[in-house]
Parts: structure tokens; sequence; C-alpha cells
């Protein structure tokens, strides 16, 4: 849509919304916010072309934040809610932010669904194990007998691994980040976004006023005299499937990403589990939709069709 | 030849188990009687069941336009005995068989495997026809080189079932033997004419035995014009297409399906996008992002779906979405209820669902080209109004076929509503919920430069952003319900009701959705002329256009209201629209549509001074007694008959009864 003279290089303030934002300070969300938009400045997307939305709960106002086209949508939908803008229009780069609560759990049958279609779509979920807006009762992900200050007992249910989870999906791209260490994290959302197909990005974060278990101090322990947070590519980790005809492969890849999500020392691996280059949704559909090669959906003229061939169909 | 009491058509019936394909015979009768120029109601009643369970399928056949079905019937074609005297297979029988529809001087074809229920149906006043279907298909495939094998091609006897019908009925096979070739399409070429062969056999064997001996006669045909059979489903999606929708959303569910694989079909011809979502939840707010993102958007569903979508209405509601469209086929509830069976028992909850203060259309087609046109008008408003449109209609419109002239689209005009341009406001900033005086703010589509935005399921102030201010609140209610009542003034009131009859008539019907078309039928026999009965349809029940309507009910002596619910909830919302109260509820609940003959004695009760609430069913007014006694002789009916009922045919793999 853009003319020559309108290219300019994009800087993160850009993607700035000017908006007092209602964060508790210290809230780990400030960092993937910010993450987010220099991941955008870093690939250059310009802001207009870029629609960020946003679930329900703290993280769910992020789009607020954001200088895009920003809708701040229903707990649980962001799946149904980014799967619709990127069928409406393939150009723009779609990214889903919302909690953990709103992925794993309100939206779970949705985030199923994400990862079978595997449209190019970014879901980045900040993963603080607690449902904070409603002041703090159990996530999803919070682990078994465990008990944040804001819980009135531990939790007596199994968490969900949402590497686990995703890869079950069949996310082609499955990352984990850590919201205080937003330089690595501008790298992994960068590259969640360049990947084509569905990505989700498990962001660990912190939530200072309800989460005492996994707070900032938590994260910067070691386990067994190593620093608990690592980041996997230092250790020689290879997410990427080679040969995605290849079963065994895919196969062993995602068995890989498994064994090191539930690492038993405790320690946790950040940076990108899984990732396979496969055609995506909108891919099938350019191949079925001819119109789709040309323009995105919306930019197509569907108001002249001509109905007659399906009337003598009927005659 | 005998006077039938609906007037010049004839009726027909095939009856037998699912999956045994007698909707292909009945719709490939249905489209050689159209091109011969028959004016054709087609109406099929099935189980939610694949296989086995029984189905029966009705065409009215008529020299003159017909728009519902009757009671009665002239030739029923019956493939299995309990097409003939009922459910004997389970303890509380689902239906009493056919039989006792048929019209005096009425004959039934039926299998010589079938001869010995004929004793039960203990009636001398119709003729019986037996067909050795069995041996006509042995003998068709011999000469096709393929004897012994008739019991491996038993799925031929529905076209021989057809066949039998046009023989005896004296039509024209040949025309027949080509529509039979087209329901098997381009590739089946040789099984297509394994069914023409054996359905000759079976019409050459009624012409030579029955025909001309029913008391009954196709009328002759009109000169054939040109005209498409078409059936509700199919309607909604052309109109669907005709507007530019460009994504339907859609969770697989009775009867409302075949809308969405219609349009799926038509993808590739029309640049259509078909998402088939993990459930109604995500196929409405996908629907609503999809409207958000620049395209026409639209769902479609059945109550149950309906029920898990309020939460989307509100989205569509307060981020003023332009639509989406939701099309609600309307079938038997609450809950998984008769998921196969008519109701219109979703307007109270469509009028109402979702929480808080939603502005919307709610928009009700009377008839198969009434839903073509409604399709393409909600997206006008959707887009025009910014606001979520629900179109009502129900599994009779859904699944009836009917003729009609083509679909005329010359005068049909698309409206999308305020469009923003950074030009219109001197590239300043764009608010996208911007106080205007009309209450619409017009909106970007998403990927243009200078219209980025922010919108919320929150309550928000003009730019998008979360406020719980007290001014901005009552501001922005105002501002979203303000823009009903912008609908309200600008939507014609031809759009809203309209009127059938002479405006002096006495007798006044009150009616909604697909009941129309048994209303119209019904007056056309009890007042041909139109001085005594008139019909009032309501179109659009929100805005509901309560000044014109209240005038038009309180000019009539007798308001008779038709609704297809226990609870008359037209009724209800007259009553809260306009203050008046229609005397008569005569309301069906049966989960079968009204036949015009139920139209008829409804009508007729309340004329008589009969009781302010009509209960209908089995073409008849019933009191309560009616449905136990009903019921506690079908239970009789098998207690004598059940036990020594092995399954008469015996069925192919796989079917259960």
């Amino acid at each position: 849509m853009g003319t020559a003279t309108d290219i300019k290089t994009f800087t993160p303030q850009d993607y700035k919304a000017d908006l007092h934002n209602d964060w508790c300070p210290g809230c780990g969300d400030f960092g993937i916010l910010s993450a987010v938009q220099m991941a955008l400045a870093k690939l250059q997307i310009p802001p207009h072309r870029t629609a960020v939305v946003g679930g329900i709960g703290c993280s769910g106002k992020t789009p607020h934040y954001m200088n895009t086209y920003a809708f701040h949508t229903l707990h649980g939908r962001v799946v149904p809610c980014m799967t619709a803008l990127k069928l409406a229009n393939h150009d723009l780069t779609v990214i889903g932010v919302g909690g953990d609560g709103d992925a794993y759990g309100i939206g779970a049958g949705h985030f199923v669904a994400g990862g079978r279609r595997n449209l190019d779509v970014t879901y980045i979920v900040f993963n603080n194990d607690v449902y904070a807006l409603t002041k703090g009762q159990a996530s999803p992900t919070i682990g078994k007998g465990l008990k944040t200050k804001s819980m009135p007992e531990q939790s007596i249910v199994a968490p969900i691994d949402p590497v686990l989870l995703a890869l079950a999906c069949g996310y082609t791209f499955v990352a984990r980040g850590y919201a205080l260490d937003t330089k690595y994290l501008v790298e992994v959302i960068a590259q969640a976004i360049r990947h084509r197909g569905s990505s989700l990005v498990d962001v660990l974060q912190t939530c200072p006023t309800y989460n005492d278990l996994h707070s900032k101090s938590w994260y910067a322990e070691s386990v067994d005299n190593q620093p608990r947070l690592y980041k996997l590519e230092e250790t020689g980790y290879d997410p990427l499937v080679r040969d995605p005809a290849d079963v065994a492969e895919v196969a062993g890849k995602k068995a890989q990403a498994l064994i090191k999500s539930q690492d038993p020392s405790g320690r946790i691996g950040l940076g990108v589990y899984y990732k396979l280059d496969v055609p995506t949704y909108e891919d099938y559909l350019k191949e079925k939709i001819a119109g789709l090669d040309s323009k995105p959906l919306a930019e197509l003229d569907l108001y002249h069709r001509d109905i007659t061939p399906n009337l003598r169909k009927m005659m | 030849m005998r006077e039938s009491s609906v007037g010049s058509s004839f009726s027909w019936m095939i009856g037998g188990p699912q999956g045994s394909g007698i909707n292909v015979s009945a719709e490939t009768f249905a489209k050689a009687l159209s091109r011969a120029g028959y004016y054709i109601f087609g109406q099929i009643e099935y189980h939610s069941n694949i296989k086995g369970k029984h189905s029966a399928y009705r065409l009215r056949i008529s020299p003159v336009p017909v728009s519902s079905h009757v009671e009665e019937v002239h030739l029923l074609s019956a493939l299995d005995e309990e097409t003939l005297v009922g459910d004997l297979y389970h303890e509380f029988p689902a239906h009493p068989g056919h039989a006792h529809e048929m019209a005096p001087g009425g004959a039934i074809l039926y299998d010589r495997e079938c001869r010995k229920y004929i004793d039960w149906i203990g009636r001398s006043d119709i003729l019986y026809w037996e067909i050795p279907y069995a041996e006509l298909l042995e003998q068709s495939l011999s000469e096709l080189g393929k004897p012994g094998q008739a019991r491996a091609y038993r799925i031929i006897n529905n076209s021989m079932v057809l066949g039998a019908s046009v023989g005896a009925l004296g039509f024209d096979f040949d025309p027949v033997a080509e529509a039979i070739r087209e329901s098997f399409g381009a590739k089946a070429g040789r099984v297509a004419e394994m069914n023409v062969l054996a359905a000759r056999r079976a019409c050459d064997y009624a012409r030579e035995h029955f025909a001309g001996k029913i008391a009954f006669r196709l009328p002759p045909a009109p000169p054939p014009r040109e005209q498409i059979l078409i059936k509700g489903t199919q309607a909604v999606a052309l109109g669907k297409l005709q507007a530019g929708c460009g994504i339907q959303t859609y969770y697989p569910i009775s009867p409302a399906t075949d809308e969405s694989v219609y349009l799926e079909e038509n993808q590739r011809e029309h640049n259509v996008v078909v998402l088939q979502t993990e459930d109604e939840v995500s196929a409405i707010d996908a629907a609503v992002m999809a409207a958000h993102g620049g395209v026409r958007a639209a769902t479609s569903t059945s109550g149950p779906g309906f029920a898990l979508m309020p939460e989307g209405l509100g989205f569509a509601a307060i981020t003023e979405a332009p639509g989406p469209v939701v099309v609600n086929y309307q079938r038997g509830g609450p809950s998984t209820g008769m998921p196969t069976r008519w109701e219109q028992g979703d307007l109270s909850f469509a009028l109402a669902a979702g929480q808080g203060d939603i502005p919307r259309v709610v928009m009700a087609s009377g008839d198969i080209e009434e839903s073509f046109f409604d399709a393409f008008d909600a997206f006008n408003y959707a887009d025009r109004y910014q606001v979520p449109v629900i179109l009502l209609v129900d599994k009779h419109l859904a699944s009836c076929y009917q003729t009609m002239p083509p679909f005329d689209t010359a005068r049909l005009e698309i409206d999308r509503g305020a469009i923003y341009h950074p030009s219109q406001n001197g590239n300043g900033e764009f608010f996208r919920h911007a106080f205007t005086p009309s209450g619409i703010s017009p909106r970007s589509i998403p990927g243009q430069m200078g219209g980025s935005f922010w919108t919320t399921s929150d309550e928000h102030d003009p730019r998008g952003h979360i406020t719980e201010s007290i001014a901005n609140r009552l501001a922005m209610v105002d501002k979203r319900m303000g823009k009903l009542e912008l609908a309200a003034r600008e939507i014609p009131d031809e759009k809203k009701f309209r009127f059938y009859g002479n405006r002096g008539a006495t007798v006044l019907a009150l009616g909604w959705g697909s009941t129309k078309g048994a209303i119209l039928d019904a007056l056309r026999r009890l007042d041909p002329e139109g001085r005594t009965y008139a019909f009032l349809q309501v179109r659009i029940m929100r805005p509901f256009a309560a000044q014109s309507i209240r005038a038009l009910l309180g000019a009539a002596t007798k308001v008779v209201c038709f609704d297809g619910n226990y609870s008359a909830q037209l009724a209800q919302l007259v009553r809260a629209e306009t203050g008046f109260d229609p005397q008569h509820k005569a309301v069906k609940y049966d989960g079968r549509p009204f036949s015009e003959d139920e139209i008829v004695a409804a009508l007729e009760h309340a004329v008589a001074g009969g009781g302010d609430r009509i209960v209908l069913s089995g073409g008849r007014v019933v009191g309560p007694e009616f449905a136990h006694a009903e019921f506690d002789r079908m239970v009789e009916l098998r207690r004598k008959h059940g036990k020594m009922l092995p399954p008469m045919v015996p069925l192919p793999p796989g079917y259960n009864r």
C-alpha cells in the first residue's frame, strides 16, 4: 500500500502507543512488550502492516500499548481472532498476545486448532503461573503441589507443559523466552515472526504482585551450580527439522524438544525448541482460491460475482 | 377422477430407510417435473441418523405456484414396511407410517416382499399396487450380463421406485432417465445406466398394470419456463455470494451444514474462504475479526451452535464490527433437542442473546426466495450500521426444494457503509469509535496506511482505549444503541414486514419465517378472492416496525398468531413492541412444520369461536389428550405386531434400526 516515499526506518519507538501503562511496577510484561516492539523494528515491518491481537488479562492489554492495528479481544479467543485477520489479509503480520490461562486454559481448544492450521501467525504467551488480573488464582502452568502467596491452597492438578502441548498440536515453531532477558527475547520473537507457520513463544514472566515462587531471584538462582536459565543453542541444541518429509526425523526432533523442556535437573532452556518448515494454511488456500495468489482477500473485488452458472445448474 | 381437497396439485411421497437414496429419487423426480413445467414443493422428514431409520419425502406437484406441503398423499411409494405400518422396532415407536395419510382413492406402490403387512393397514378405500422389485431388478441385471446379483445392487431399488411412480402416473420416462443420469454426475456412466434400465423396467411394469387406475391424476403441466429448483441452504449461500461474502466460518451442525458445504464447493469459482472451526465460539469470533479485517464475513449454525455464540455477538457489538452475518437454522430444542426436525424456537433467544445492551438486526426469511435476498441485505445492514445481523431460518426452509424463477439480481446494490480515508480529516488522527452525528464511525481496513486503530471488548473511548468514565460510558452506549434507531428509520417498512391480502380483511393471520408458505397456500384455499382473510408476515424483528404493525393488527377483527414453538414467541414480541395481544395463538411444537391443512384448521377453529390457544399436529387442531392417545395407539400397534416382525428386508451391512 505504501509508496517509495513512505519508506523509512522504523525504530522501536514507532511501535509504541502514547498511553499510560497500568501494569504493576516491575511486571514482567514490560519486558515482553519492549521485546515485541524491538523485534518488529528489527524486522522493519511497517506498523500499519502489523496487527496485534490480545486476549483478556494483564497481558491481553498489550495491544493498547502498540501503535499498530490493535485488537484487545476476548478471553481465550486469541487464536480464532488471529486466524480470521490473517485470512482476511495474508499480507499482515499478525501477532497474538495473552496469558497462560488464556492460551492453555479457556483457550485450549482454540490453541490446539491453531497449531493444526499452521497459519503464518505468531502467538506470544505471557506465562506467569497465575491469573493475575483476578488476583492470583492458579493457572494451568503452575506446578502440582505449589502454592503462591495469592492462592489459598496448594495446586493439586498437574501442570501443562506449553512446549509439549504445542508440539502435540502441530505448531511448527516452538520456543521459550524469559521476560527479563529482553535482549534474547527480541531474537526469539524475531525468529518466530520470520518463521512461516504457526509459532508459539512461551515467555516465562514474573508477576511480582502474586507469584512469589517464580520471582526474578528464583529465575536467577543456580541449579547444581549452574544458572537455572540457559540458552539452548549454547549447548549445541539443533531445533531444525532438515527434511520435513522424513517422519523419523520429525518424531526425533519432537522427542528431543520434549526431553529438553522437561529437564529433571530443574534447569530451563531458553530459545527455539522445534522448527519445521512446511507449507502454511495460506499456501494451501492459494492453491484452491486462485485470486489469493495476487491479492489478499480483503483487497479482492468480491462484489461483482456472477451466480448465473450456479442457477443454471439448478434448472 | 376425484377432486383433491388440495386444489389442483398432486401429492406424491416416497418413504424408506435412510441411506437408501429416497432423497435422490425425490429430487431426481422433482427435477424432471420442474423441467416439464410443473411447480414443485418438496419436503423431507428424516431422523438424526445415517443409515436405517425412516425418512419420507413429499413432492407437491402443481400447475400453479405452491409454497407448502399438504398432509394427504395421492401416491405413496414405499421402499419398506415401516413406510406402510410405522415404526415397530422401538419400545416407544417413532411414527405410525404413512398409510393413514392416504387420500381416499389414492394408491400405494409397495414391494412384493411387503405384502404381508398390507392387511395391517386396514383401509379399503385406497389402492394397493404390488411391484416385484427383486424380480425386475434381477431381470434388468441379467440383461446387463449380471445375473444373480440383485441383492448386491439392492440400492438400485430407489431408482425403480421412482420408475414405478412415473409409470403409474403416466409421466414420460425419458426426462426422468435424463435426470437419473445427471444425478450420478459425469463419472458413473455404467452404474447410471444400470439404474436407468431398472427404473425403466419398473416404469413399464407399473404402466402396464396400474396406469389410469388411480383416482387422482397428475394435472396437465403448464408450459415450461425458465425456473430453478433450489433448496434453502443453497439460496442463503447464493445470497451470501451475491453480497460479496469473503469468509464463511462454521462448525458442522444439522441442518445448517449444507450451506457451508455448498459454499466450499464454490470456493474456487467465487473466491470465498470457508473456514471449518473447532467450535461455534471460534466460528463467530473469527467471523467478527474477519469483518474487522475488511471482508464481509458470515457464519451459519443451528440452535446448539448459536447457544455458544452470544459471546461473539457482544464482542461484535462493542467493537462495532461490520457484522458478522449469523444465519441460524432453527431446529427442535432445547439443547440437542431434535437435530433434524423443525421448530421456530429461537426467536426470543436471538433477540436477547448476550449480556448487556447489544444493538443487532434480527431478520427472518419466509421462504427460499426471500432467504436469498435477506442474506444479501444482511451484509448491507452489517456494514452500514456496524452491528451483528442475525438471520433466522429453519430446518424446513433449509431442506425444502421449491421451483421459482431465477433470482433477479439486477437491482441489488452493495452498501459497504462508511469507510475511512485519511484525507477525510486532513490526515489527522483516526479515532475508530469517533462520535459522529449518525453514530456511525467510519472504519479503516487493517493494512491501510494512516488507518491504524485500537479497539477492545472493554468499554472504550473514541480512540479505542479502555475507560470506565461515566460520561464516556453514557455516550458510548447511546452511540451504539442509537445505531439501531438509525436502522429503524432507514430500513423501509416493506423490508420489515409484508401484508398479503385485502386491507379490509377481517381475519388476520400473523406469522413469521417458513410458516409463510403454508399460510399463503391456506389463504388461497380458504379465500381465493382475499376478502376475508389476510396475512401479516413479520420479516425484521429488530428493529421492529411497531407503529405500522400495530395499526394493521388493530384493523382486523380477529388476529391468529402462528408460532412454531410452545411459548408463542412472536406473540410475545408483538405484545412487547406494540401492546397488542393477538387473541389466538396457534402453536406447533411437534417437530414438524405447519402444513397448509393445519393453517386452515387453525383459522377455521378461530373463526368458529374456538379457544385462544390452538395446538396443531398431524393436520388438525388437537387437544391435550391427543399426544397420549396417539402415543398409546402406536405402542399398542407395536405390542400387537412388533414381536413377530423380523426386519422384513435384509438390510445391507452397516444398517441398523
